[in-house]
Formats: structure tokens, sequence, C-alpha cells
């Protein structure tokens, strides 16, 4: 045989085994012991690593998991009460199931609403937008538009529809983790649960001027004239600041508030179509 | 002469000084003056006043509210409307006081005669608290309440007091205006502010498009000892503390740092007008100069303008509000910020109020960076604004930070050179924004 | 005021003369004293060449972003048009069509859309396409024709060879300098000598150097840097053994030295950022040029050179910073 292919063989195999010799002692020698149980948890987490949970990525949801006192309190709002289920299987527990969450966006005000007043001409994002001005329209609270919740949502579960200017979310893929709601700086969007078969009411809007000023700026604004809290049989609904906010817990979904509202700024979502004459047609469309 | 300026970067957009050779004319009052609670850097002020209550010019209405705050007085005599917010030029509701003005009643004790008044010989302690009491701040548009600034802090010492008079902006023409029709005046305060700092020497910075202002003042600045006059080239953004220092004594500020540092103190030559008002007339700041300028407008006019006096009086005055309005700055072009209406007080800060025509308001559509390099040339801190806006479009705020984002002064030369329009300065200011909320985060920690 | 909107942003508010548009505008006019003379020269062939170059190059962007990108078209930049003056100033005048046309594809195509378009890409576009023709096509990209007798040719054009391909070639055999037969620096000068149809005229491609310099489009970091490194070891070697390496002079004016140190190094997108990183870009340019002449197995080494260096800008701006205003030595 050919010396040199010989020696080249010869001295690639002992470089490869001394090699793998150090490998093998340097592994050992900085070997980290982990609770094998924060490896199977993270199996069974989405492995999304989107942060709605609020650890940095599913191994630290995993690991604070396992090693957490109270571990009934940590919730994956991607992976839902079915991972919680099987992680909690992992560690010998039983969790009670939560109630799914979505995203919901709490502003109506598109451009035919809430006409726009100005032009904003910078870099398209809402926390730039936010620390300069109010906003493009006479409301300043509302929905600026510019979709720094669409770059947040790691699910491709929101987008701006191109008619209403206003973000839309896709039901099916909110996981509820939140990420669109930290972004929005003008903390439009709220998390809130799904109701039974998606059905809930709520008041799309966060306008806190006096009425009159809020009309103005925005026809789909709550005016805080308080209708709603009066026709609630449920006391569910409570005005502060003049703004209209109904508590999840307490609301039955009776939706006399809907009818009630001047402005149409409370939505109902979800439910099957009323009759034609007291349908408010702006509910339907914007919560597509 | 020879003509000074900072080395590195810089910018020289088109001057468009139109209101140069207009006197200052003074404004009459307005039927009602919106009088902001936040009119300076710092902690805003404590309302003084209740609904319904006569006030007269000059009386305290708002206290200073902190160690950084400055006291607010009324600018016209009348009775209080309300002490509700009011939308500002940002269109956000803040803190303001509204009078419903009725005649022109003046506090006692107010010296308002045109009479050049002579410093009796006045401490550098009194000096200072009879600043702080006018509630006087910086008129360059930082509004940094003056007798802060004139603070010197334990362990320094200052050697030299710059005033700026560069007026770099395009198109604001107030400190010239000042400079030429209130040249001994200006004087008197320099000496003040020389007296309440312990300096001996003062320069005044100009830069020479404006010969005249620089031949008036060196006249003057011949009679008095230890003021000299210091011609400059033009270049902006030389208004800014860091370059006019290092323009004048070919020094650095250190990053993170204050003149004091290097011992100066910078004063706006508007300012050492209001320091010698304050001083010695015992006038507070109730007014002040303000350009109001642009191409389509009737009548480009220097105003001496009562604070609170809406913008919409203003541009009334100067011709009334074009057709072909884009955009209305509060400042000069290249920092002043944009209003998103007319109703809005003048107020402290307010230098100029520029008005665009429609073609040149909006933003030309960026198109991609094409790595040019001219903003790193441009950039007088030697910083890279083409990564900033790379790293911020990234969420790479930390890395930000040890670019030294927070050096940025926000001058907007880089913007302005930037041949592919890319919206650098936004980028930038949004990650000073978000790198800002690390920082304090990680001292709240601390 | 109620029917009017007025426009709120961030300042600045005004912004300054230069477009990308008009900086691309005068590389295509600082091009165009060169360009002439070559007219004057070659004639027909450089008339052809050009046109199919600048014609494919502003083609396949135009389709590729609109087609494969689909993205808004930026032909308007005319950042296509100078990579395809570019890319006809790097072949011979006498080019068969369908190689410019494949150099205007590997140019657009591979060099600058696939990193994302103007701005993203790290080799110039140009020069790629040149040495993937060279690579390719040894035989047609080095075969060049002869100034002023071919003026009227296009394919079927005299050919000769390039003054630094004289040189090799009688080192090679043993001959010194003064005997290998080369043109006058004067001629050379002029431009009257083989090359590609761009590089040959010093004095057309200085006059487009005052052009960039006095317009402001480039700063004149790069092409001193890389002209005085060149100068300065060319010479040292010239000065210790003249009989085997050729005057200074005669490597700054063959070669396409300037023309690459002008208009090839100096492309915004695959330069550094800061003056001093363009220092380290021009030096390293000009001594990797000498380094393949001098020591090379191809005559001329500039493309090579440039496309090396071009690899090394995003590691120069990482490292070449600029000097921070107020740094205090101590967090250093």
């Amino acid at each position: 045989m050919n010396p040199i292919i010989l020696y080249s063989a010869l001295i690639l195999a002992g470089l490869g085994a001394i090699l793998a010799m150090v490998l093998y002692l340097v592994a050992n020698k900085f070997k980290v012991e982990e609770d094998p149980r924060i490896d199977e948890v993270e199996s069974v987490l989405p492995g999304a690593n989107c942060g709605g949970c609020g650890y940095p990525g599913c191994r630290g949801f995993a690991d604070a998991f396992v090693k957490s006192d109270n571990p009934s309190a940590m919730f994956c709002p991607v992976g839902g009460n079915k991972a919680m289920e099987a992680a909690a299987a992992i560690m010998g527990l039983s969790i009670a199931a939560k109630e799914p969450q979505v995203a919901v966006v709490r502003c109506a005000g598109s451009p035919a609403k809430r006409p726009r007043t100005a032009v904003y001409d910078s870099a398209p994002s809402c926390k730039l937008a936010a620390t300069l001005f109010a906003g493009d329209t006479g409301c300043p609270f509302g929905c600026l538009g510019l979709g720094d919740c669409v770059r947040a949502c790691k699910f491709d579960a929101i987008g701006i529809a191109p008619t209403t200017l206003l973000p839309v979310v896709d039901e099916e893929r909110c996981t509820a983790c939140g990420a669109c709601s930290t972004a929005c700086p003008k903390q439009v969007i709220e998390i809130r649960k799904k109701g039974a078969k998606g059905r809930r009411v709520f008041v799309s809007c966060i306008n806190r001027d006096k009425g009159g000023v809020a009309r103005k700026a925005c026809g789909a604004a709550c005016i805080g004239c308080g209708k709603c809290a009066k026709v609630c049989p449920f006391g569910a609904i409570t005005v502060e600041q003049n703004l209209a906010y109904i508590s999840f817990e307490q609301c039955k979904a009776c939706r006399k508030c809907v009818s009630e509202c001047p402005t149409g700024a409370i939505h109902e979502v979800n439910f099957p179509a009323r009759k034609p004459t007291e349908a408010p047609a702006e509910a339907v469309s914007t919560t597509a | 002469m020879s003509l000074r300026t900072f080395k590195k970067g810089g910018v020289h957009p088109p001057e468009q000084k139109l209101s140069a050779d207009r006197p200052i004319e003074q404004l009459a009052l307005p039927p009602k003056v919106i009088i902001p609670l936040s009119q300076h850097i710092g902690a805003p002020a404590t309302i003084m006043v209740a609904k319904g209550d006569h006030v007269r010019v000059g009386q305290l209405i708002a206290q200073s509210g902190g160690f950084v705050s400055a006291n607010i007085h009324a600018s016209a005599s009348g009775t209080v409307e309300s002490v509700e917010p009011v939308a500002d030029g940002t269109g956000y509701r803040r803190p303001a006081i509204t009078i419903a003005v009725a005649g022109d009643e003046w506090m006692e004790g107010i010296d308002r005669s045109p009479t050049l008044a002579h410093d009796p010989g006045l401490a550098p302690n009194d000096i200072l608290a009879r600043i702080a009491e006018a509630g006087i701040v910086g008129l360059g548009g930082a509004t940094f309440p003056t007798h802060v600034k004139l603070t010197i802090p334990t362990g320094k010492q200052a050697n030299i007091l710059i005033i700026n008079a560069v007026e770099c902006e395009p198109y604001l023409t107030s400190d010239p205006r000042v400079m030429l029709e209130r040249g001994p005046e200006i004087m008197e305060g320099i000496a003040l502010l020389m007296r309440a700092i312990g300096v001996s020497r003062a320069v005044v910075g100009i830069e020479n498009n404006k010969p005249d202002a620089i031949a008036h003042l060196e006249q003057l600045a011949h009679e008095r000892s230890g003021v000299e006059v210091q011609p400059l080239r033009v270049k902006y953004p030389q208004g800014g503390e860091k370059m006019l220092i290092k323009a004048i004594m070919g020094r650095e500020v250190p990053s993170g740092g204050l003149p004091i540092d290097v011992g100066a103190v910078v004063v706006n030559v508007g300012t050492a007008l209001a320091v010698y008002e304050a001083v010695l007339k015992r006038k507070p700041m109730v007014e002040r100069v303000v350009t109001v300028t642009g191409k389509s407008l009737q009548r480009p006019s220097n105003f001496m303008v009562r604070i609170g006096t809406p913008v919409s009086a203003l541009i009334e005055a100067a011709g009334g509000l074009p057709n072909d309005t884009g955009k209305i700055i509060s400042g000069g072009p290249m920092m002043g910020k944009a209003l998103l209406s007319t109703d809005v007080a003048v107020t402290k800060g307010t230098s100029g109020i520029v008005v665009l025509p429609q073609p040149e308001a909006l933003k030309q559509k960026p198109q991609t960076c094409i790595r040019c390099a001219r903003c790193v040339s441009a950039c007088p801190l030697g910083l890279e604004p083409y990564l900033f806006a790379r790293l911020s479009q990234h969420g790479r705020f930390a890395d930000m930070e040890v670019e030294r984002v927070m050096d940025c002064m926000e001058c907007g030369s880089c913007f302005y050179t930037c041949p592919a329009r890319v919206s650098l300065l936004d980028y930038i200011k949004l990650g000073k924004n978000e790198v800002g909320a690390l920082i304090r985060a990680r001292n709240a920690k601390k | 005021m109620d029917n009017k909107q007025l426009a709120v942003s961030l300042s600045p508010h005004v912004q300054g003369p230069h477009t990308t548009q008009k900086l691309m505008l005068n590389v295509v006019l600082a091009l165009m004293p060169a360009m002439a003379v070559s007219l004057f020269y070659f004639g027909i062939g450089t008339l052809i060449v050009t046109l199919i170059s600048v014609g494919s190059c502003v083609l396949f962007e135009y389709l590729i972003q609109r087609f494969v990108l689909r993205v808004k078209p930026t032909v308007g930049d005319l950042s296509a048009v100078v990579t395809g003056i570019i890319l006809a100033f790097n072949v011979p005048s006498n080019l068969p069509w369908y190689i410019v046309v494949l150099g205007a594809l590997v140019a657009i195509g591979m060099a600058k859309m696939s990193f994302g378009g103007l701005g993203n890409n790290i080799f110039n576009p140009a020069i790629v396409a040149r040495v993937f023709l060279l690579i390719s096509f040894p035989v047609q990209m080095t075969s060049w024709p002869l100034p002023i007798e071919s003026r009227l040719q296009y394919t079927d054009a005299l050919t000769g060879a390039t003054p630094l391909a004289l040189l090799k070639e009688g080192l090679g055999k043993g001959q010194s300098v003064a005997q290998i037969d080369l043109p006058s620096h004067m001629d050379m000068f002029m431009g009257l000598m083989g090359g590609s149809l761009g590089e040959v005229s010093a004095l057309a491609l200085l006059i487009g150097m005052v052009w960039l310099l006095a317009t402001r489009t480039i700063t004149w970091h790069i092409p001193v840097s890389i002209i005085g490194t060149v100068l300065v070891l060319t010479g040292a070697m010239w000065l210790i053994a003249p009989d085997t390496h050729a005057s200074p002079l005669f490597h700054l004016l063959t070669g396409g030295l300037l023309l690459g140190a002008i208009f090839m190094a100096t492309d915004y997108v695959t330069s550094p950022m800061h003056p001093s990183g363009m220092w380290v870009y021009g030096i390293g340019i000009g001594l990797l040029t000498v380094v393949i002449r001098v020591w090379g197995s191809y005559p001329e080494g500039m493309s090579f050179a440039i496309l090396i260096m071009n690899g090394a800008v995003p590691l120069i701006n990482r490292y070449m910073k600029p000097k921070r205003f107020g740094e205090r030595r101590a967090d250093k």
C-alpha cells in the first residue's frame, strides 16, 4: 500500500481517537446535573418559545415549572389546558383547567367612524408614534394602526384590515400569549376569556374623554353615558372615567347592553345572527 | 478674524433666514392665554391658583415642583378660566392654566421702563435666587431651568461662560434680532451670569452669517473686561452645547457628562437677556421673542409674545395661514416639533414657528440604505446612525446601548444627509426610548 | 383649518439635496469621459457591448424584482445602470453579446439580488461578473482588440495583449523589463493600448475622479489609499530590482488600477463605512493587487483584490469605528 495513504489514515485515526477521549473527559468534568423532568415537561410544551408565559422560552418555563413551589399558578397560554395537564402529570400533580382566552381589540375607530386629522409621516412604529403624538385622529386613546401588534405576533394571528385600518384577531390561531397586548403602546388589546362557544360581549373602546369630546373624535366611541350599566341585570358593567367596562365574570352574555349602546361601542361576537332589524352591522364586521 | 468651528461632522442646510431684517414687534394680547405647567425639563410646576381667581401679569401661578423645575407666572391679567388639562402640540392633554384676559395689569415691583439698569453689586446667591424666582429657563429650545444650570455642583469649577448666539437652525432669527436690538442689556446679563458662576471670562459664539450682530456685540464687548465675541463658521449643529464648546474651547465634553466637566457653562443669548430682566428689573418670564416664518407666509416676522398666546394668533399676525400649508413646526426645521394644530400655546421654549408648504412638508419616500456612509461622516458625535437604524429595526436595543446611542443629541444631521431617505432619526429615537427603559429598569434593580 | 390635514413627524423636517438617484447619476457622468475615449479607440464594439450590458442589467433587475421577489422595481435609482457600465468597462470590446448578457445575469441575479438587492450585497456585482466571465471564458476575456485599427469591427477585431500580459510573458521568458516591447507612458496615459473597454485611458478616469470628488459623490480615502499603496510597493521593488520589476508609473497606468480604485472599490455598498476602515480596505486592495501582479499567475490582480477585500468589509466595519465624541480613555 502507498505509504502516504497509510500514514494519513493512521494519523487521522489517531487524532480522532485522542480528540474523542478529550471530549469524553471534558464532557464528564463539566457535566451539569439536571432534573430529567425538565426535559420531559419541555417536550410536552408547544416549543414556540414565544415568551407568552413570561419565561425565556419553553425551556425556561419548564425549568421554572419543575422548580416552582406552586406550579398550578403557572400557565402556558399556547399549549393551553392540554399541555398543562400533561406537564402536571409528569410532576404527579393535577391542575384545574383554565378557560381559554383570546386577544380582543378594544377600538372600533375605522376611518369612517374616526376621521383622520393629520398625516403621520415617520417610521411605521406605534411605539414611536405614541411618544411623538397622541395619534393622527382626534382620539388620543385609540389604535394607531401602524402594526406593532402584528410584528409582535409569533403565530400570524393578527393583521391590520385594509378598510378599517384596525387589527383583526384570527381566533383560531390566537394563543392569547399576550405579546400583542404588551407591544401595544396604547393598551388597546386586552387578553380576555373566550367565552362559551367563543361568545362574548365587550366594550370596543378605551376612550376616557368626556362624552362630547369622545363622540366628536370618533363615532364608535364609548361616551360613558352609563345606559349599559343601567340595563345590565347582573351588574357586570362599570363606568369609570367616562368609559364602560364589562366584567367577564359577571357577564351572562344576555346582550341587552349591545342594543342599548347609543354609539354601538359594545360588540357581541360569535352569536347566531339576530333578527335583521336589531343586528348592529358594525359589531359583526369588525370581528371577522 | 479667525473662524472657528467643531471638527467632525455637521451639515449645512439652506439658511432661509427670511425674517432676519424684521425688527421685533410687540404682539397684541390675545383674548385668552393657556399656560402649560410643564414648560421646562424636569418636574411640572404645582398649581397655586383656582378657577375664578383674579391674576395680574407676573403673578406666581404655579410653583417649581422639584429641584429641576421652574416657577410659572401669569403672562396676562384677568380671571383664571380653568385649571383643567389642555391638549398641547402632540395632541395629548397636559395640565395647564387658562386665563381669560382682561386689561394689562402688572404686579408691583416690575420695572417695565426701557432705561438700562446697572448691577448694584449683588451677591452670586442673590442673582441665582432672583433667576429662580423669575422662572427663567433656557430659551434656545431645551428649556432647562437656568438657575439649576448655574448652580455649580460641589467639587466642580467653572472657568468660562459661553454665550450661545449661534442660532444654527435654518429659518429662525430671534437671537440675532435680540442681539441687535437689546445689546447693552445682554451685556449686563452676561456680567450678572459671570458673577453668578464666578468666572472672569465670557465668550459669545456667533456664526458669521450674522455679521451685523457680530460687529454690534464686539463693539459693546470692548467696553467690558473679560467678554469677547468669537465668530464661527456656519455649520449645523453648532448651537448644540457640546459642539459649541468644542468649537470655542477645542475640548470635548465627556460622553454622558455635562459642560461643567470641562469647566464651561453655556447659556443662550436670549436667556442672558431674560436674566438681566429678571435680576435687575424683577421681571419674570412672561414673554419671549418668537420667529414666525415660512416661504409661503406673507409677512415672516419676529414677535415679542406673551407666554400662552395661541400659535394661530402669531400666524394670523404674520399674514395668516397660507393655503398650501403642509406642516407647522414649533422650533427650527432641524430639531423642532411638528404641531398637530395651531390651537397650541406659545411656551417658554417656543423659539419659532415655521410653516412649511405642502410639497416639502412630507418626507421623501424611504429607499434601502446603500451604505454610502454619509450619515457616519455627518454625525458630529462620531456615532454610526446606519447601524442604529438596523439594530433598532431588529429590536437589538442592548447592542444599541453598547454603540452609545444615548450620546445622540438628535440633531438630525444623519437624516438630513441620507440620500436614501432612510428614517434614521426615527429609529434612533425609538431605540433611545427603549434603551432608556432598559437603563431605568437596571437602575431600579440596583 | 378643519379641511386641511397637517403632516406630523419627528424632526428633521428638511432633507438634503442628495438622493440615491443623483449620486448614481454622478457616477454615470463620471464614467462618460472614459466612455468617450473608449468609443474613439474601440469604436463600434464599445457601443454594442455597453448597450447590451446596461440594457440587460436593467432588464434583469426589473424582471427579478417584478416577478421573482415580487417587489416594486427600483430600476429608477440607476444602480443597475452603473453596474452595467462598469461591467462593460471590465470586458474587452469584442466580447460576444451572449457572454455580456450572461455577465449581466451573474452581476444582477447572483451578486446583487440573491443577497436582497441594492445595499445588501457583499461583493461588487460588476466584479463578480467579471471574475465569473474570466474563469468561464478565459479565451474571449483575454483577447483584447487593438485600439484604433479595430474601430469598425466587433467580434472579428484584430487582437493583441495588454501591457501587463506582455510584461508577465516577457519576464517569464527571462527578459529584463527594458527588453520587453511595452507602450510608452504617454500612450498608456491617453489609453492607446490593449485592454478592457473602459480601463485604458488614465486621463479620462482621472477626470471622472475629479467630478466624483467635486460633487462629493465619493471621498478621497479609498482611491488615494489604493493608489498610494501600489505606488509605494511597486516603487520599492523597482528601486531594488529595476530589471525584473516595472516602474510604479507603469503599474499605475495599466490593468484597470485606476478604474478599480476610482469606480469599483468605492462602490458604496461593498466598501467600509468610516475613513479609518477605508484606509485599511484601500491598503489591503493595493497590497493584494501588487502581490497578484508580481507573484500571481494572472497578469492582473485588481478585480481579485477588490473582491477579497469586499469580503473583509463587514469585519472592518465591526472593528474600525469612528472616534466617539467625548470618549473617555478609561472606558476602552
